[in-house]
């Protein structure tokens, strides 16, 4: 178990730096993970994290990457539903990336 | 994909009490990632698993029946539920969740996942499958 402070809240992770309670998260948690990826996030990286947290409330999962990227060129376009795309937002892989980001547990078949 | 094996998961346990349908779900999911044929089967008291309007506040567990609806993004499209056991709990189709998969060749056409089959129908799928799993 760890921590993370941001504005003056701790927030409790897991050994590897997910939020260990979902509910905890808020866009200030989301800025501190990014930062300490030495990562900014823009509005593109927000698209992606938002809709990561949709997923997760409507099917209780985060979703494997093959899905993700599908998912994203469904909603946001062809330009946005591929892996180059999403690697060069989040280059650490955009489901284990973006999740932590929005709070969500590594997704499910992520190896 | 003409090495991708026939793989079947077999779902006879109701969905809370014990771990069965959950750790399922989840290898259903993960195995979902290797690109095999992938189908479902829920029989005896694995058919509560796809019903409708599951509440789990009384018992403290995650209700993860909103996850099945996921399955057709991981391009799994053939659940089969066994007809008898379906009747000897009183239960129908109208009963269970519809899921559905959204067929990329037809314009993302939604197609029904569930395939409502016989006892000796099921059997016949069964055999037909390389790999088994039981849960």
């Amino acid at each position: 178990m760890g921590s993370i402070e941001a504005n003056g809240k701790t927030y409790e992770t897991d050994e590897e730096g997910y939020l260990a309670d979902l509910n905890s998260w808020d866009k200030d948690v989301a800025e501190v993970m990014a930062k300490i990826d030495d990562c900014e996030l823009t509005d593109n990286h927000w698209e992606v994290i938002n809709f990561l947290r949709e997923y997760y409330e409507e099917y209780q999962i985060a979703p494997a990457v093959r899905v993700l990227t599908k998912a994203i060129g469904k909603k946001l376009g062809k330009d946005k539903g591929n892996s180059k795309y999403l690697y060069e937002l989040f280059p650490y892989g955009p489901a284990k990336q973006a999740c932590k980001y929005a709070g969500l547990p590594k997704p499910t078949g992520c190896v | 994909m003409s090495d991708a094996k026939k793989f079947m998961y077999i779902n006879r346990k109701a969905p809370y009490g014990t771990i069965y349908a959950w750790e399922s779900l989840e290898v259903v999911l993960i195995g979902a990632a290797f690109e095999q044929d992938v189908s479902l089967a829920f029989m005896d008291d694995g058919v509560y698993q796809l019903t409708k309007g599951q509440d789990t506040s009384g018992i403290g567990m995650k209700n993860f029946s909103p996850t099945y609806s996921a399955l057709g993004d991981y391009e799994v499209s053939k659940i089969y539920v066994e007809k008898e056991s379906l009747e000897e709990r009183g239960l129908t189709l109208d009963d269970l969740q519809h899921l559905v998969w959204e067929d990329e060749d037809e314009d993302y056409a939604e197609k029904d996942s569930i395939r409502l089959v016989s006892r000796a129908e099921l059997a016949d799928v069964l055999a037909g499958q390389d790999v088994l799993f039981n849960f």
